[in-house]
């Protein structure tokens, strides 16, 4: 079993992203260690991106301040390689196509499977694009996560079919960011992915509240919360750990 | 010098190893859905029928391939032909495509239209295609060129659509790009992303293209008539393209035609305040498409300058990507004040303001005329008028005019 799939075997999976360097690399490492003490069940690692094209404000903003701070594709495999050994659930690297593309797609996959990541997850990458990142992923044994949105209606089968770690499904239009409401069949899309694949499905984009991720975790899989984290190291910024920790606890509590 | 079949290089949207679909599986549906929509409405003759007769009588078209006799004689080298795109209504290029995407978006029952804008042109372009096809409209603009053409913002409005500040990253074009897409991925069903230039996913780069192609269909007929031969050179501007494939596409197959872009180079190559992307750029894949980027070697976008609103760009178009891999077409950064000087030299020479982002055409042009010969034909597309850039100018030369 893979290690991602391992994630998702006991109960529900509550998965949680941060923007590496925000506010800095020291911060991000002793997060991923009170998120997992917390009972997250998987870790997005956002490479942070000059022009995040799929991310809200929130995000954005979180990548304009870690690239201010002088982070690099290189001083995140730093830190994640320093970082791996003291983690026991998987990571996989959330970031734009551009990073990889730049940094030679191939050099990207071997040093991530190096420092001990698990996949890559890319929002600007569809099913028609996939293969020149999927197939170098396959050949290093990296799972590249495919996303299936709420306007993906007859391509999920196919999406699906192809699945590998986990599905991220897209709760609603548009970016990501909070919301107060989602209003897509959730449902429908799930039982989708499930009729065409035994790979697990994990919902994004959206989701904040222990009530969200509850109601959200009884479609799918796993929840995957992002900007409600982020925003929290924003606003407590170098002490932002504690409280992160507090909120994933009280999302996976949620969720059991 | 490698064949460059046109064929070749439709496959998929790809130019070469450029183009693609790079872009959330949120608007895949929506781009196949407008994929589709284009390959039947291209061929539909009522469809190009309806978009001529805009494009004619609304539009002003064809546009007028004017000899610049003065020009000619002062330069003491090739024959200069301006072709007039800012003669065009609403002043540039720009509304060629429109005409063509707006009109296929009422085709498709879209409600409502989107668009970024650099200098405002496209977005002015957009406006005025929206008012014209009744079609609720909201235009994306970086904050920066919202003050830097504050003219065309209240044209905007004008014409009854909402204008968005954009504040993120740079706060110029290529943020007005993100955000728009990012509103795109919120809301399609009704809405239809007016892309202005030859990039982003597939089908934007070809759709664009063929809508901008008129140009060089009508340059071709114009020289022809005027001169019995085709030009040696065609120049125009690039900060995306449009202009410019416009101008290049009918001549891609016609190898004895020199094609030749020209790049904002804002302070210099060698500077980090510029936007040429052949000059300075390389391979990336970024806002839906895999071409020449100005970005850092970890494949961060650079924030580029330029004096010119219009080409401050940190891309350039698939077509023109594969075009340059080829050899087809050469693309020269020119520098803001070289620019400067070319906008006040077709003012004063021949009478004619050209937008800032065409001056870097002209730019060029006065520098190679004179090793050109006299029985040589050289056309430069004056992609837009000047107006808007006049209070800039007079501000770069040190002088404070009100609007």
């Amino acid at each position: 079993m893979s290690k991602i799939k391992e994630a998702f075997a006991n109960g529900k999976a509550f998965v949680a992203f941060v923007t590496c360097g925000d506010p800095s690399l020291d911060t991000t490492e002793q997060l991923v260690y009170a998120m997992e003490e917390a009972g997250a069940d998987l870790i997005e690692l956002g490479i942070p991106f000059s022009d995040p094209t799929a991310e809200g404000v929130v995000i954005q903003s979180a990548n304009e301040r870690a690239l201010a701070g002088g982070v690099t594709t290189d001083k995140i495999f730093d830190m994640v390689e320093k970082m791996s050994p003291n983690v026991k659930i998987p990571m996989v690297f959330m970031t734009y196509a551009n990073v990889l593309f730049t940094y030679g797609t191939e050099r990207f996959v071997k040093r991530a499977k190096e420092v001990g990541m698990s996949g890559v997850i890319l929002p600007d990458i569809p099913f028609e694009e996939k293969e020149e990142f999927a197939s170098v992923c396959a050949a290093y044994d990296l799972d590249f996560v495919s996303l299936i949105a709420p306007t993906s209606h007859d391509r999920i089968a196919m999406i699906a079919k192809e699945a590998s770690g986990f599905v991220y499904c897209v709760s609603s239009l548009g970016v990501t960011g909070v919301r107060s409401n989602i209003a897509t069949n959730i449902g429908e899309m799930v039982d989708l992915v499930k009729a065409n694949t035994d790979v697990p499905c994990a919902i994004g984009f959206g989701i904040s509240t222990p009530e969200q991720a509850k109601n959200m975790s009884e479609y799918a899989d796993g929840v995957i919360v992002g900007s409600a984290i982020v925003k929290l190291c924003e606003q407590y910024k170098e002490d932002c750990v504690p409280y992160v920790k507090e909120y994933v606890a009280s999302m996976k509590a949620a969720i059991k | 010098m490698p064949s460059c079949k046109l064929e070749d290089t439709m496959k998929k949207g790809r130019f070469g190893v450029h183009g693609g679909q790079y872009i959330p599986e949120t608007l895949m549906n929506t781009i196949i859905e407008l994929e589709e929509a284009y390959e039947h409405y291209k061929n539909d003759p009522e469809f190009q029928a309806e978009l001529t007769t805009l494009l004619n009588d609304y539009a002003g078209r064809p546009s007028r391939l004017y000899y610049a006799k003065r020009m000619t004689e002062n330069l003491g080298g090739a024959k200069i032909y301006l072709k007039r795109e800012d003669l065009n209504h609403t002043g540039a290029h720009k509304i060629n495509n429109v005409l063509g995407q707006v009109l296929l978006a009422k085709k498709m029952g879209k409600t409502r239209v989107i668009a970024e804008t650099g200098a405002g042109q496209h977005g002015v372009a957009t406006a005025t295609a929206a008012a014209l096809m009744d079609m609720e409209c909201e235009i994306f603009m970086g904050k920066e060129d919202t003050e830097r053409q504050a003219l065309n913002v209240y044209r905007m409005r004008l014409l009854g659509s909402k204008v968005n500040e954009v504040t993120s990253g740079t706060a110029t074009l290529k943020d007005a790009v993100s955000e728009t897409m990012r509103e795109w991925t919120k809301r399609m069903d009704d809405t239809h992303y007016v892309l202005g230039s030859v990039m982003g996913p597939h089908p934007f780069p070809t759709m664009v293209r063929d809508f901008q192609a008129v140009i060089s269909k009508e340059i071709k007929e114009q020289v022809l008539e005027a001169e019995g031969k085709l030009p040696d050179a065609v120049l125009a501007c690039v900060g995306g393209g449009s202009n410019a494939i416009g101008a290049f596409y009918n001549f891609i197959e016609d190898e004895g035609v020199r094609l030749i872009g020209c790049e904002a180079a804002g302070r210099g190559v060698d500077t980090a305040e510029t936007a040429a992307t052949i000059a300075t750029g390389t391979l990336g894949i970024f806002h839906g498409m895999k071409a020449y980027f100005c970005q850092d070697e970890y494949g961060q976008i650079a924030p580029v300058y330029s004096i010119s609103a219009g080409l401050d760009y940190p891309g350039i178009g698939p077509e023109h990507a594969d075009l340059y891999d080829k050899g087809r077409a050469e693309y020269v950064p020119v520098t803001d004040d070289e620019a400067v000087e070319a906008f006040e030299y077709l003012s004063k020479m021949e009478g004619i303001i050209p937008a800032i982002e065409s001056a870097h055409a002209v730019a060029h042009a006065m520098k190679i005329a004179k090793d050109m010969g006299k029985d040589q034909i050289m056309v430069i597309n004056i992609s837009g008028r000047g107006d808007k850039d006049c209070a800039q100018i007079a501000r770069y030369r040190g002088e404070d005019i009100h609007e």
